[in-house]
């Protein structure tokens, strides 16, 4: 069913290649608006986040929120973009009941970002680094709603001018799976940066994918853009089903219409905007209500130095300074607050231990919760401290699960727990020795089984050992014994 | 004439200083001569009932020790400034019903340094027109006829109810705003004083926009103090208009010395136009006479780009109005026409909603920001106005001030001039390139005209220099000593 | 430069502004004489002239990210000549 081929797709005729670029549009993490006063947060009642500027009353002018500034810039600086020390805001002119100034505050031929890169995590642990062509600012519209009533379409403007970053890739992807690794990791950066939430079910980012078909080496065919595919799964399926539609047409003798889609997420199909939509002229012109944006070399130079280590550093670092796998790496350094928790938790121990146990059972039972991780009831230290009785041979592996669980459950750290349930590993060999010599002595049948030969059977021996244990014998040291005296 | 409503602010403000008047009494006074004035049709809404309660709280402050710069002084407010919970129409059919819940910064200011509104003045739809023949409201008449002659005249626009009520004595004083003139010129029309400040002198929010790079609110006075006292109380940073220039208001009125001894008046030969009807070219020499008589020195000087300064205005204008009008779409305020879909109900709204003028000039303006002619016209406009600022800056390296006559006719009656609309454009020529420039600006009255109309003369300065203008401007109008009345109020209609 | 009647219907509709049909062609006589006399303007040599921005010299100043404006719904819809339940009502757009 998907490209199997990275990206290339085997039609009637022959192969075809896709050619795709993106534009994200991502919402700024900030309390107020771009150009006004009123607040940010999602989900609040119809027209309550709504001022003056916002609902374009007349008489009303935009000032700009410095923060928003701030936020264009860090993400600019973290794609390793040219920051504009000047830049134009501009109106893009047309009318929606949803856009009340009848333009929209953007930036056009001058924005406050030029080109920059991004290094995509592919699924098989290759990299590719895609180029961005540019990140501007603008305002976001409201919210139409069409479903409320039978022949009114209701508009809430909370949303109208809040602050977004589009950021424009150059058309470098050739697959879903590069779109989808695009999305991720730019909202990965922007999470660590802390400068959008990346928060694709409330909106925060949105992504317009560009797609054209062509034969391998032959020249760009034309391309449709698909409008606000609002989660990564979306961005993947728009791209399958769009891609086939296209070679479809193509191979059919038909020609691609350039043209604004939509997804439609319940059939997973594209399909052209019913409304005809005359081709756009947006009368672009710098806005008289602002003057150019000036930025102050020596601020975005100390921005700058004041970067967290983004994502590609600290999987980098993983992998040299801990020895972890590229594979293990990449998940650890996905979000900012993981990778400074496991930061945190392999802090003098074992990296490949504090590994193994962030990714499987600590990530597990975050999923399995929904906590964030400021919220679950294992921190680091606590995790951190699990890890070391486990590393001192207090408990096995096997047990320090157990005590994970209950640790998950109760709050409480590993030794307490390990105290109040006396799960204390058995490494007295004395005590294993007398276990193995009842176990072997009650199982005569088993023991010959061994002797002549079923090494197999010495797994049920262990089994037997630690049951009658409790678990709590020293897996390494009952193999050893039960070797020793079933020889 | 109504008793008592005749005095300037200047005036009015000793009176009631000295107790000879109560605010409430002058509002009393003003409301009748507002009243009186309805045939001039110069209000669009009159607000009798708020003017006596201002008053009323104003008597209040000033037995409690407090008086604001304008404490007690009843005003016109151009129906271009948004008042809070006072029907605000621009002039225009599409703010039917249009009450803003907001005041705008400079009315604000007004009403905190003591001033009454006595109601909004009528004017050209968006400001757009030299006219006032364009709004929906109709025309306003001005308080001048020519004598033996019983046609109408129009005030000059847009801020012509304005002009129209203090020509009359309906106010002592109004708001206008200017953007090409629109304060100046009508101010020349009525024998009044009308200035344009510094474009960012004054704060732009809660004004209804036409041009953003171009509007400016100003004063519109008999005399030349009156203008500088309401400037004082209007003028100030806003931090709601990024445009506005953070920048210390003086007191203008200190600035009314009397004396220009040393000040270099520049006279730009390029405002000599043929076709300039020769009583106007005799003022302008008057003008340079009194300035010089009075221990100026008087200097030839050059804006050469001047001829270009009326087209650059007329893309530079329409364009931002076309972005600006953009918001009157029947969905969050004034007049919705219902139609099939909502295209429909924006073309219908809009295609009634609009008046002539205003139509043509967001035709215009989304003409020439359109794709393809983008740099041909807006952008060709942007650097001829870049050389006419030039062509400022050079000649203020040598002068102070510049003297040019503020029209080039005087007031022409209703419904001349309506054939063609570059006709009516032409009104603005000699005040166009302060505009442009965002120069301040002030239109003095000097002398009648062949048709024993007002002129004015026109002063621009450099900018923040206002009160260089204001000191000048006071010269010019000791010299002048226009004491003509308009015939509405020499009748006593 | 001369308007004619199709280019005045295109840009009224960019404009979302009715125009009946009786007045499409005298508006594109009126409109093209105002687009002749603005033409003057390509008589000036303007190379090397940056287009004017804004007349102010001073730098875009910038607000603190704090919420100050906004909560009051019944303000914001208050001059609706439609609404319901806060919201601003259209008629229905189909997309």
């Amino acid at each position: 069913m998907t490209d199997a081929n990275g990206g290339l797709i085997k039609g009637k005729t022959g192969d075809w290649e896709m050619v795709i670029g993106l534009e994200v549009h991502a919402q700024v993490t900030s309390q107020s608006k771009l150009f006004s006063g009123a607040a940010t947060a999602f989900g609040a009642a119809p027209n309550s986040q709504v001022s003056l500027v916002d609902a374009a009353m007349p008489g009303m002018l935009p000032v700009i929120n410095g923060h928003s500034v701030e936020q264009a810039v860090k993400t600019g600086l973290a794609l390793n973009a040219e920051i504009n020390l000047t830049s134009v805001f501009e109106r893009k002119n047309y009318f929606y009941p949803d856009l009340p100034q009848g333009y929209q505050i953007s930036q056009y031929l001058q924005p406050i970002v030029g080109e920059g890169t991004i290094e995509l995590d592919l699924p098989d642990g290759a990299t590719k680094r895609v180029g961005i062509e540019r990140l501007h600012m603008e305002q976001d519209a409201g919210k139409s709603l069409h479903d409320q009533h039978p022949t009114m379409t209701y508009v809430d403007l909370n949303r109208a001018g809040v602050t977004l970053m589009e950021i424009v890739s150059k058309p470098d992807m050739g697959s879903a799976e590069e779109a989808a690794a695009f999305v991720a990791k730019l909202r990965a950066i922007m999470r660590y940066l802390g400068t959008c939430d990346g928060n694709m079910e409330e909106g925060s980012l949105r992504c317009d994918v560009n797609l054209s078909m062509r034969r391998p080496g032959a020249a760009l065919g034309t391309r449709t853009e698909t409008k606000n595919v609002n989660s990564i799964r979306f961005v993947k399926q728009a791209i399958e089903y769009e891609a086939r539609r296209q070679v479809q047409v193509l191979e059919d003798g038909g020609e691609i219409v350039q043209e604004t889609r939509l997804f439609d997420a319940d059939k997973g199909v594209t399909r052209a905007m019913r409304s005809k939509e005359e081709a756009h002229d947006y009368r672009y012109f710098p806005d008289p209500d602002l003057l150019p944006l000036e930025l102050d070399p020596d601020w975005v130079a100390a921005l700058r130095r004041a970067l967290p280590e983004l994502p590609d550093a600290k999987k980098a670092r993983f992998v040299s300074d801990f020895g972890l796998s590229a594979y293990d790496a990449s998940i650890l350094a996905a979000e900012r607050e993981t990778a400074e928790f496991y930061e945190s938790v392999v802090e003098g121990r074992d990296p490949k231990l504090a590994a193994n146990w962030v990714i499987g059972e600590y990530f597990g039972a975050l999923n399995r919760s929904g906590a964030e991780p400021s919220e679950a009831p294992v921190d680091a230290a606590k995790l951190g401290g699990l890890l070391d009785l486990i590393a001192d041979g207090t408990i096995s592996g096997r047990i320090a699960k157990e005590v994970f669980e209950a640790m998950w459950e109760s709050g409480q750290d590993a030794t307490a727990i390990v105290a109040e349930k006396g799960l204390k590993q058995i490494s007295d060999s004395g005590a294993i020795e007398a276990i193995v010599a009842r176990i072997i002595a009650d199982n005569p049948k088993q023991t010959e089984d061994f002797k002549s030969g079923n090494d197999k059977v010495i797994g049920w021996f262990v089994g037997q050992v630690m049951k009658a244990s409790q678990g709590k014998a020293n897996p390494g040291l009952v193999n050893k014994i039960l070797r020793d005296k079933l020889s | 004439m109504a008793g008592g409503a005749d005095l300037t602010i200047a005036e009015a403000r000793d009176a009631l200083a000295k107790g000879e008047v109560s605010a409430r009494e002058l509002a009393g006074a003003q409301i009748a001569a507002v009243e009186a004035a309805r045939p001039l049709n110069a209000f669009i809404t009159e607000t009798p009932d708020q003017a006596l309660e201002m008053a009323e709280a104003s008597d209040a402050r000033r037995r409690a020790g407090e008086a604001g710069l304008l404490e007690g002084i009843p005003l016109a407010i151009k129906d271009l400034f948004c008042t809070e919970g006072v029907p605000t129409t621009a002039g225009s059919h599409i703010l039917d019903g249009f009450t803003p819940p907001y005041e705008s910064t400079v009315t604000a200011n007004l009403w905190r340094n003591g001033a009454v509104m006595l109601g909004k003045t009528n004017l050209d739809e968006f400001a757009m027109g030299s006219s006032n023949t364009t709004s929906y409201h109709g025309a306003v008449e001005s308080p001048w006829r020519r004598p033996g002659d019983n046609r109408p005249l129009v005030p000059g626009g847009s801020s012509g109810g304005s002009a129209a009520a203090v020509a009359a004595r309906a106010a002592p004083g109004a708001t206008g705003t200017d953007t090409g003139g629109s304060i100046r010129q009508p101010a020349a029309f009525c024998g009044i004083v009308g200035m344009k400040p510094t474009y960012g002198r004054c704060s732009r929010w809660g004004v209804v926009a036409f041009a953003s790079s171009l509007d400016q609110p100003g004063p519109l006075t008999r005399t030349v103090r009156d203008a500088a006292i309401m400037l004082g109380a209007m003028a100030g940073h806003d931090p709601k208009d990024s445009t506005s220039v953070d920048t210390p208001v003086p007191d203008y009125e200190a600035a009314l010395s009397g004396d220009i001894r040393g000040l270099k008046i520049g006279i730009p030969k390029e405002y000599r136009l043929d076709g300039t009807p020769p009583e106007i070219e005799a003022l302008w020499q008057q003008g340079i006479d009194w300035l010089r008589h009075a221990g100026a020195e008087i200097r030839d000087i050059s804006l050469p780009h001047t001829s270009y300064a009326l087209p650059a205005y007329y893309i530079i204008a329409p364009a931002e109005a076309s972005s600006n009008l953009a918001r009157y779409d029947g969905v969050r305020y004034g007049l919705r026409v219902p139609g099939a879909d909502l295209t429909e109900m924006y073309e219908n709204t809009r295609g009634e909603g609009f008046g002539a003028e205003v139509k043509r000039r967001v035709l215009i303006g989304t003409y020439v920001l359109s794709a393809g002619y983008y740099d041909a016209y807006y952008n060709k406009a942007r650097r001829v106005r870049s050389l006419i600022l030039r062509d400022f800056t050079e000649a203020f390296e040598t002068v102070d001030a510049i003297l040019t006559p503020t029209a080039p006719s005087e007031a022409f009656a209703v419904g001349e001039k309506m054939d063609d609309p570059i006709a009516m454009y032409l009104n603005d020529v000699f005040t166009v390139p302060a505009s442009l420039a965002g120069l301040p600006a002030i239109s003095v009255p000097a002398g009648l005209g062949a048709s024993g109309l007002p002129l004015g003369l026109h002063l621009i300065g450099r900018a923040f220099d206002e009160e260089t203008l204001f000191r000048t401007a006071g010269v010019l109008e000791a010299a002048a000593g226009f004491d003509a009345v308009p015939q509405f109020v020499a009748d006593g209609r | 430069m001369a308007v004619d009647r199709a280019t005045v219907a295109r840009i009224a509709k960019l404009a979302r502004i009715r125009l009946p049909e009786q007045d499409l062609d005298p508006l594109a006589g009126e409109l093209s004489n105002i687009l002749t006399w603005i033409e003057q303007l390509s008589e000036l040599d303007t190379e090397g002239v940056a287009p004017m921005t804004s007349v102010v010299a001073v730098a875009l100043p910038k607000r603190a990210d704090e919420v100050t404006d906004g909560g009051y719904p019944a303000k914001v819809v208050g001059n609706a000549p439609e609404s319901a339940h806060d919201f601003f009502a259209v008629p229905k757009v189909v997309e």
